[in-house]
């Protein structure tokens, strides 16, 4: 049996190691690499979150108080790279360390020295990004997207460049790893089909991440040899082209948008099950669709491009690529929907967070699909209903699932229960909040209110007050799940159980909580019933 | 998406606030504003229309697939004694929620297909303006009205000074004092708009002087990215008078938030007349002049590069862009 095997085989070796530069700088272990990953995207969260709070203090009333457009302009960059490349991605990137051995039976990634390697290389990309705020030149402040030759003219682009050149290095090495292991380290038994949906969407994730990092890199290193080596990749007074750029960049941008969301799928695909006590319905399509969303990622980046001035036959092949996305998508959800149908559901903070994500997500969906149809687009884009859109699929989407999954697998990790109290106040906050804060931007942005910039005219001044209210509390909230982990970690009574939840199923709830410094060194025997989706063979 | 009954009072009040601008249409931001414009051209109706439609349907959508998760959350609760069933497939039900969807996007995908190609069609154009976006104002030249050339009709249009002193940092200035009548012009207005006719085809030929911006007035219902090296085409026809006011929607640089655009579209017989008087006043300066040999080579200098840009998009049959 797994569950007696893995119990008495955690420590007879050895454990952590006792010095601190030992155990944290030197690690090779997966859970405590996995630890920094999330420790270090939670420190990123807060910090791109201090900077969406300087916006949306700005924003609070018309006419400007706090900052030049300058930095605001520095604000809305750097938010959008910290978040995206600090915290969501190194989030997902944790939770598949932590999680993705335990939950195939692996005893570590398959590639321990190269793990640590991609993870300390992110705190100097970041060191280096974020050092750019303090030189006399500014930070980077032509959008996160960088698009030349706006983006020429930053004086501290070298130092953005690297820093993105170093996140890359780190992704992919961290692709190769979560590759390596899922395809090498699987306990016998353990069948591609009946991995957890959460390995799953990490398999299609890391292809993705190895498929188009480099592209990011190509792009931004042309960007950096047309300012300092006089080349004209994107120069059109020296034959270039501002649009090959961002041809080029949304080949790496729209793969992205579904790197930070396709693991979200694979999280909340292992919590609606555990609570409502049912296996996932339809597992094959569910994974088919993450495969099919992975695919089309890679022939629609033009949709992000439609006012550029493309043939009209591109226009309408992306369009209508796009609204193909609707349909995997809408399989998912409807999936999940039906594994709640017909259930036994209780609702602890993680599924809380995780019912959330499924309705929010699909807003977000929704303006999605509104956003895909060009004429339409011809008004959203570029305005704040994108705003609205992108920050309903990545917040309220992707930050959503990370925390659901935080409070799901925190008691695994610390083996202690957080406070459900202050876990519901967190979830009860933060959805409220989130609301407020997005929604009227729909409302701004139909009304024409452009994105990324600083000010605005009197008609906007009531729902920016309302978003920006929304802003504060939503940043304020995130402070409880600050205190709850801290709390859990650190301060907690309540020793956790090895299964946890009552309807957990799955390898990572056979081994003691908190997790053993290291699991199945002994491969574990799979039987079907432990695997959360129930007999695929049925 | 709860918003219809707002949106309904929106609309009426919006319709009285129309009629009381004594016919001209104000299609400007409003306080509260929740809906797309419907615009004023014969072609701004579209992305309305698919905005509607399209919100329509992921309305209904959403009321089913959210209002069959809280049927769920509500009766298969463990606190109710709900047991959870065993089964995790249903192959007809898969199928039918995978067809539905692909039904509704086609047909979507017909009417955006539809106001696309309408958009697409620059051809037919009574009249031909290039715009040119430059950090931070936009130029416009009028090249041709009614098949003859405007003669050196150009000039930059940048933010209005009211606006510009307020909007610094801390100017103690109250941006709802920046007014025009009743209207609230706070960055929204413009030293010298762009004036045009109604019921005319209009060309634009839209492109960057330095960086990429994107040329906004949400009445005329779309906007196109000015790219330095590339021109852009557009076009719009606007059927009613009035005074419609835009943005800059691409970041540009750190005054990409005032550089907005404002179009006055009048009748013809008013446009023909007030291009007349913009002739005059060109044609004016090159006569007074001491040194008459330097003047019109500064200004065919001038004049050069502009020209070189529009030729390519001169015949008849110009490609989308």
């Amino acid at each position: 049996m797994s569950y007696a095997a893995t119990h008495d085989q955690h420590d007879d070796h050895h454990g952590a190691p006792k010095g601190f530069f030992q155990r944290w700088c030197m690690s090779t272990n997966h859970k405590d690499i996995g630890t920094l990953y999330l420790i270090f995207a939670l420190t990123m969260f807060f910090i791109g979150g201090s900077f969406a709070m300087a916006i949306r203090a700005e924003l609070f009333r018309p006419g400007m108080q706090l900052m030049q457009p300058y930095f605001f302009n520095e604000m809305t960059t750097l938010h959008a790279l910290v978040m995206i490349f600090g915290a969501v991605m190194p989030a997902f990137v944790g939770l598949g360390n932590w999680m993705i051995p335990m939950m195939i039976g692996a005893p570590d990634m398959a590639l321990p020295r190269m793990n640590n390697l991609s993870f300390w290389i992110l705190p100097f990309a970041f060191t280096l990004l974020l050092s750019t705020l303090f030189m006399p030149g500014g930070g980077p402040a032509g959008g996160w997207t960088m698009l030349p030759p706006l983006s020429l003219q930053t004086g501290s682009l070298a130092y953005t460049v690297f820093a993105i050149h170093l996140m890359g290095i780190s992704s992919i090495m961290g692709a190769i790893n979560i590759i390596a292991t899922i395809l090498n380290l699987r306990a016998p038994g353990m069948e591609l089909l009946k991995m957890p949906v959460f390995v799953w969407s990490w398999l299609i994730t890391a292809f993705l991440l190895i498929a188009v990092m480099p592209v990011l890199a190509g792009a931004v290193t042309m960007l950096l040899t047309d300012k300092y080596f006089g080349t004209s990749f994107f120069n059109a007074a020296g034959g270039g082209d501002p649009v090959l750029y961002q041809h080029i960049f949304w080949f790496f941008g729209h793969p992205e948008v579904y790197i930070m969301i396709l693991p979200a799928f694979g999280i909340i695909s292992e919590v609606i099950p555990t609570f409502a006590r049912k296996p996932i319905f339809g597992y094959k399509a569910m994974v088919f669709a993450i495969a099919s969303i992975a695919f089309l990622s890679f022939i629609v980046w033009a949709h992000h491009m439609f006012t550029v001035g493309l043939p009209l036959g591109a226009e309408i092949f992306f369009m209508y690529a796009t609204m193909l996305i609707a349909v995997p998508t809408g399989v998912k959800v409807f999936n999940w929907v039906a594994t709640m149908w017909g259930s036994s559901m209780t609702f602890e903070t993680p599924m809380l967070f995780a019912i959330a994500f499924v309705i929010l997500f699909t807003i977000g969906g929704f303006s999605g699909l509104m956003l895909a149809l060009v004429p339409a687009d011809f008004q959203y884009h570029d305005t704040y209903f994108v705003v609205a859109h992108f920050h309903y699929v990545l917040v309220t989407g992707a930050i959503f699932a990370i925390i659901s999954a935080t409070y799901y697998w925190l008691p695994k990790w610390t083996g202690n229960m957080y406070s459900e109290f202050w876990g519901k106040m967190h979830f009860w906050n933060s959805v409220i909040w989130v609301n407020v804060l997005f929604f009227p931007q729909h409302f701004l942005g139909l009304a024409g209110m452009p994105r990324r910039i600083p000010d605005y005219n009197v008609a906007f001044a009531s729902f920016n007050m309302v978003s920006s209210i929304g802003g504060f509390l939503f940043g304020a909230s995130q402070l409880i799940f600050l205190g709850v982990i801290i709390h859990a970690a650190f301060f907690s009574k309540n020793k956790a159980t090895d299964r946890v939840w009552e309807g957990a199923k799955g390898l990572e709830w056979t081994v003691p909580s908190p997790a053993p410094y290291h699991t199945f060194d002994v491969p574990p025997v799979i039987h079907d019933d432990e695997l959360a989706h129930g007999n695929v063979h049925a | 998406m709860t918003s219809g009954g707002i949106r309904r009072s929106f609309t009426a009040w919006a319709g009285f606030a129309l009629a009381s601008f004594g016919g001209l249409a104000h299609a400007n931001p409003e306080p509260y504003q929740l809906n797309l414009t419907r615009g004023a051209t014969t072609w701004s109706q579209v992305p309305y229309d698919l905005n509607s439609i399209s919100l329509g349907i992921c309305v209904v959508i959403g009321i089913l697939v959210f209002g069959a998760m809280f049927i769920a959350m509500f009766r298969f609760r463990k606190s109710r004694g709900a047991v959870a069933e065993k089964w995790s497939h249903n192959t007809t039900l898969e199928v039918v929620w995978t067809t539905i969807p692909v039904i509704i996007l086609i047909t979507l995908a017909y009417l955006a297909t539809g106001g696309l190609t309408s958009w697409a069609d620059t051809t037919g154009s009574q009249m031909t303006i290039k715009v040119t976006g430059y950090q931070w104002k936009w130029r416009y030249d009028y090249i041709e009205y009614l098949g003859k050339p405007v003669n050196k009709v150009g000039f930059m249009s940048k933010l209005e000074e009211q606006s510009n002193a307020t909007r610094q940092l801390n100017s103690g200035l109250d941006p709802y004092a920046v007014k025009v009548g009743n209207e609230n012009t706070y960055l929204l207005d413009v030293d010298k708009p762009l004036v045009v006719p109604v019921d005319t085809k209009i060309r634009f030929a839209i492109t960057g002087g330095d960086v990429i911006h994107s040329w906004w007035v949400p009445a005329l219902g779309w906007k196109v990215d000015a790219i330095p090296g590339i021109v852009n085409a557009a076009w719009t026809n606007i059927k009613v008078p009035g005074t419609y006011r835009g943005q800059c929607a691409l970041l540009c640089g750190q005054d990409h938030g005032f550089m907005p655009i404002v179009v006055v579209a009048k009748s013809k017989a008013d446009f023909a007349k007030w291009l007349a008087e913009q002739e005059a006043q060109s044609a004016a300066p090159a006569a007074a002049p001491a040194a008459p040999a330097a003047a019109p080579a500064a200004a065919s200098t001038a004049a050069a590069p502009q020209s070189a840009l529009v030729e390519p998009a001169k015949p008849a049959p110009v490609k989308q862009s």
